[in-house]
C-alpha cells in the first residue's frame, strides 16, 4: 500500500530525514518508535504532504502510484489520514460542519454526491459511540478549549469518519490518561481491517500494548535503524534508545 | 477638494432660499453654526490628527451633484435582496434622498418609525431636544450633514415599549448622469426601558461615483437597549463617510456592528459618550475588503461616568491592495472610576500588497479600573491550513474556512437571525467560496 524508497527530507535546509525505506502492506500495523528528534514526526508530516518539507531524493508511492506531486487534501482523497500530536483549534467551525467539509470535499474529489444528511448524521452518531464521545461534542467548536485527551479522542473521531485506507497516528498516546488511551486504541483497533493499514509514531511502548503492531521500527538520526517484531518494542521499553545508538554509530 | 467647498457654499445659499419661513427657526440657527464650523475648518487633510492615514482627496476631487432630482421611483422586485428576506421589519426607504412611501412601512402606532422630515414638521420639540446634541460639534464632515439635515430616518421607541420587529432603513441612489453627494441624517431615540433593533444600508445602483455623507444621533435612554447594525457593502464606485454619535444614560445597552466589504471607500467615525451610570456598550466590526478598497475606522468611548463596560472587537482581512485603518481610541475620565474597556482589532493581511495602520489608543486618568487592548496583524496560519488540506479540504477552501473562523466573533452580537444569514453570505461571496454551511 505504502512504499518508501531512500527518502530524504528536510527543512529549511537541514536535512532530517536520511534516506528511509518502509513498506506497509494492506492489513499491517507498523510502530515507528524513536528518540525526541529522530524525524518521527517530520516522515508523517512529509507522507500527509506538508509543503514545508523539501524532499530532496527518493519517492513515495501509495497505492503503486508516485504521490510526490500530490498536495495534501489530495493525498487525504486518495485515502490517507494523519492524526496530529498537536491539533489545531478552529474557533467558529462547529465539529459537524468541519466533518461535513471535508467528507464531502472527499467525495466531490472521488466524484460522488455529497453525503445526504441523515446519513452522516447516523454515522456521527455510531462513531461517536465507538468512542464514548458525548453528542455535545458536535456543535462544539473544532478543538477550541478541547483537554488534551479530548483533542486526541476527536482525531479518531476523524478518522473513523474519513475511513482512510493509511492512517498515521503521530503521538496519539500523548497526554492520554491511562482510560482515554485504552478508548482510543479500542477505536483503532476496530476500525482495523485487512484493506487498511496503521503506522503508529510513538515514543513509549505503552500505547502498543493495545494497539499490537506487526512490525516495529526504530528511527535514529533520520534513518531506520532497526526492524522487527512487537518483541522489539519490549525490548527498547526495556533498555532505553541508548543502546541502539550506540549500534547505529558503530 | 476646494471645488467641492465651493460648490457647497453657493449649495446652502439655495438650500436656505428654499427654506422659506424655516430659515429662522432655532434648528436653522445650529444649520448656519455647524455650516461656519465648516466653511472655517474646510475638509480634513492628512495634516489632521484623525486623517493621518486616509487621504479624502480622491473622493473629493468629483463633481457631485448636491441636490437630488428625487423623482425616479423603482420597483421593489428589483431591489429585494438588499433586504431582510423572509422577514417581516419596518422599512424607512429613502430614493435619491426622498422618502419613498412606496417602499416604506413605517408606524405612528405604539412607537415612530417615519422620516426625518416629518419629525421636523410634526415635532419641533423633539428636534430641539435632540438635534445635534451627540454629534461632536468640531468635525466638519459632520457639520457639512448637519448644515443640510432635512431628511433621514427617525426611530422613536416609546418608553417601556419594545419594537416588535426591526427596522431596516435603506438609502437608495438611482442610476445618475453624474455624480451625485448624499447626506442623510437619522435621528434614534429608545426611551427609558425601550428596546429596538436597527438596520441600515446604503445602497448605490449607479455606475457613477456616489458620495455618501451620512449622520446618525442615537439617545439610549436609561435602561434601554439598542441593536444597530450597519451593512457597508455598496458597490466600488461608493464612497461612504459615517458619522454616528451615540449618548448612552444610565443602565443603557447598546451594541453596534458594523460590516464593511464594499464601497471603494468609508470612514466610519463612532462616538459613544456615556452619561449615567452602568453602561454597556459592545461595538464590534468585520471587515473584508480586496484590490482598490479602504475602509478606516475611526471609534471613541469616552468613559466619564464610574462603573461602565465597554466591549470593543474590530476583526479586518484584507486582500489585494486594499488599505485598512482602525484607530481605537478608550477615553477614561479621572471619576470614572470602575470603568472596565475591553478593545480588540485583529487583522490579517492575505498580500503584501495590503496594508492596515492600527492604533489602539488608551487614555486613562483613573486608577481603579480594567483596560485592556490589543490589536494582531498576521498571515493565514500555515500549520491550520495544513491540518484542514490533510482533512481533504482543498486550498481554497481551507483558506476560506480560517479566515471565516477568524472572522466569525465579530458576528456574536447580532441577534437578528435573517441577517445573521445574509451576513455569512456576503463574507463567504467576499471570500469567493460556497461552504455548505453557516456560521
Amino acid at each position: 500500500m505504502l512504499k518508501i524508497n531512500n527518502l530524504h527530507a528536510g527543512i529549511d535546509g537541514t536535512e532530517i530525514l536520511n534516506g528511509i525505506d518502509l513498506e506497509v502492506k494492506a492489513g499491517e500495523v507498523h510502530a515507528i518508535m524513536g528518540p525526541n528528534g529522530s524525524g518521527k514526526s517530520t516522515l508523517s508530516s512529509v507522507i500527509a504532504g506538508r509543503e514545508e518539507y523539501e524532499v530532496s531524493q527518493g519517492r513515495i508511492d501509495f497505492e503503486g502510484e508516485d504521490i510526490m506531486d500530490l498536495s495534501p487534501d489530495e493525498r487525504a482523497h486518495k485515502g490517507i489520514f494523519m492524526s496530529f500530536q498537536y491539533p489545531i483549534e478552529i474557533p467558529g467551525v462547529t465539529v459537524t460542519n468541519f466533518l461535513k467539509t471535508a467528507i464531502n470535499e472527499t467525495r466531490k474529489a472521488q466524484g460522488m454526491e455529497p453525503m445526504p444528511a441523515n446519513e452522516m448524521l447516523k454515522k456521527m452518531r455510531e462513531k461517536m459511540a465507538l468512542l464514548e464521545m458525548d453528542k455535545g461534542f458536535l456543535s462544539r467548536s473544532l478543538n477550541e478549549g478541547f483537554s488534551g485527551g479530548e483533542k486526541k479522542r476527536n482525531e479518531i473521531f476523524q478518522m473513523a469518519m474519513l475511513e482512510p485506507k493509511l492512517a498515521i497516528l503521530d503521538e496519539t498516546d500523548s497526554g492520554l490518561d491511562i482510560d482515554a488511551l485504552r478508548i482510543v486504541a479500542n477505536g483503532v483497533n476496530k476500525l482495523r481491517s485487512k484493506n487498511n493499514a496503521v503506522i503508529v509514531i510513538t515514543h513509549y511502548q505503552r500505547l502498543l500494548d493495545h494497539i499490537v503492531p506487526d512490525v516495529v521500527h526504530v528511527l535514529h538520526k533520520g534513518k531506520i535503524v532497526r526492524s522487527g517484531d512487537k518483541n522489539l518494542a519490549l525490548e527498547l521499553e526495556e533498555k532505553g534508545y541508548d543502546w541502539l545508538k550506540e549500534a547505529s554509530t558503530h | 477638494m476646494e471645488q467641492l467647498k465651493d460648490k457647497l457654499e453657493s449649495s446652502f445659499i439655495l438650500f436656505e432660499n428654499d427654506l422659506n419661513g424655516q430659515a429662522k427657526t432655532p434648528i436653522h440657527k445650529i444649520r448656519q453654526k455647524a455650516f461656519k464650523t465648516f466653511e472655517e475648518k474646510g475638509f480634513p487633510t492628512k495634516r489632521n490628527e484623525e486623517w493621518k492615514y486616509t487621504n479624502l482627496n480622491p473622493i473629493l476631487k468629483h463633481d457631485y451633484r448636491i441636490f437630488q432630482k428625487g423623482d425616479n421611483a423603482i420597483d421593489f422586485k428589483d431591489v429585494k435582496r438588499y433586504f431582510l428576506s423572509d422577514m417581516d421589519t419596518y422599512k424607512l426607504v429613502f430614493v435619491d434622498g426622498v422618502f419613498s412611501s412606496w417602499l416604506s412601512e413605517t408606524t405612528h402606532d405604539r412607537f415612530d418609525v417615519c422620516t426625518f422630515n416629518s419629525m421636523m414638521a410634526k415635532n419641533p420639540q423633539l428636534l430641539e431636544e435632540y438635534f445635534n446634541k451627540a454629534l461632536p460639534a468640531e468635525e466638519s464632515l459632520a457639520a457639512i450633514n448637519t448644515a443640510f439635515a432635512r431628511e433621514g430616518a427617525f426611530i422613536r421607541i416609546k418608553k417601556g415599549q419594545t419594537a416588535d420587529k426591526p427596522v431596516e432603513m435603506v438609502f437608495f441612489t438611482t442610476r445618475q448622469d453624474k455624480e451625485v453627494m448624499m447626506q442623510p441624517r437619522n435621528l434614534v431615540v429608545v426611551e427609558e426601558n425601550a428596546e429596538v433593533q436597527i438596520v441600515e444600508r446604503h445602497q448605490s445602483l449607479s455606475e457613477l461615483p456616489v458620495l455618501t455623507n451620512v449622520a446618525t444621533e442615537i439617545f439610549a435612554h436609561k435602561a434601554s437597549r439598542l441593536f444597530y447594525y450597519k451593512v457597508q457593502n455598496d458597490n466600488l464606485q461608493a464612497s461612504l463617510i459615517d458619522s454616528t454619535s451615540v449618548i448612552q444614560q444610565e443602565k443603557s445597552n447598546v451594541t453596534i456592528g458594523t460590516f464593511s466589504f464594499g464601497n471603494k471607500f468609508i470612514r466610519n467615525n463612532l462616538n459613544i459618550f456615556l452619561q449615567g451610570e452602568h453602561t454597556e456598550t459592545n461595538m464590534d466590526g468585520i471587515t473584508i475588503i480586496g484590490d482598490g478598497q479602504l475602509c478606516d475606522h475611526h471609534t471613541l468611548v469616552d468613559h466619564k461616568i464610574p462603573n461602565c463596560l465597554s466591549n470593543e472587537l474590530y476583526k479586518g482581512i484584507y486582500d489585494g491592495s486594499a488599505h485598512g485603518v482602525f484607530n481605537g481610541k478608550v477615553m477614561v475620565h479621572p471619576h470614572a472610576q470602575k470603568t472596565n474597556a475591553f478593545q480588540e482589532n485583529n487583522n490579517i493581511l492575505l498580500t503584501d500588497k495590503a496594508s492596515i495602520d492600527t492604533k489602539p489608543q488608551l487614555e486613562i486618568y483613573a486608577d481603579d479600573v480594567q483596560c485592556s487592548h490589543g490589536c494582531t496583524i498576521g498571515q493565514l496560519d500555515e500549520d491550520a491550513l495544513f491540518y484542514l488540506q490533510s482533512r481533504g479540504i482543498p486550498e481554497k477552501e481551507g483558506k476560506a474556512l480560517l479566515l471565516y473562523a477568524f472572522a466569525n466573533d465579530g458576528l456574536r452580537n447580532v441577534k437578528i437571525q435573517e441577517l445573521r444569514k445574509k451576513l455569512n453570505r456576503q463574507i463567504a461571496h467576499k471570500l469567493g467560496v460556497n461552504l455548505d454551511f453557516e456560521l
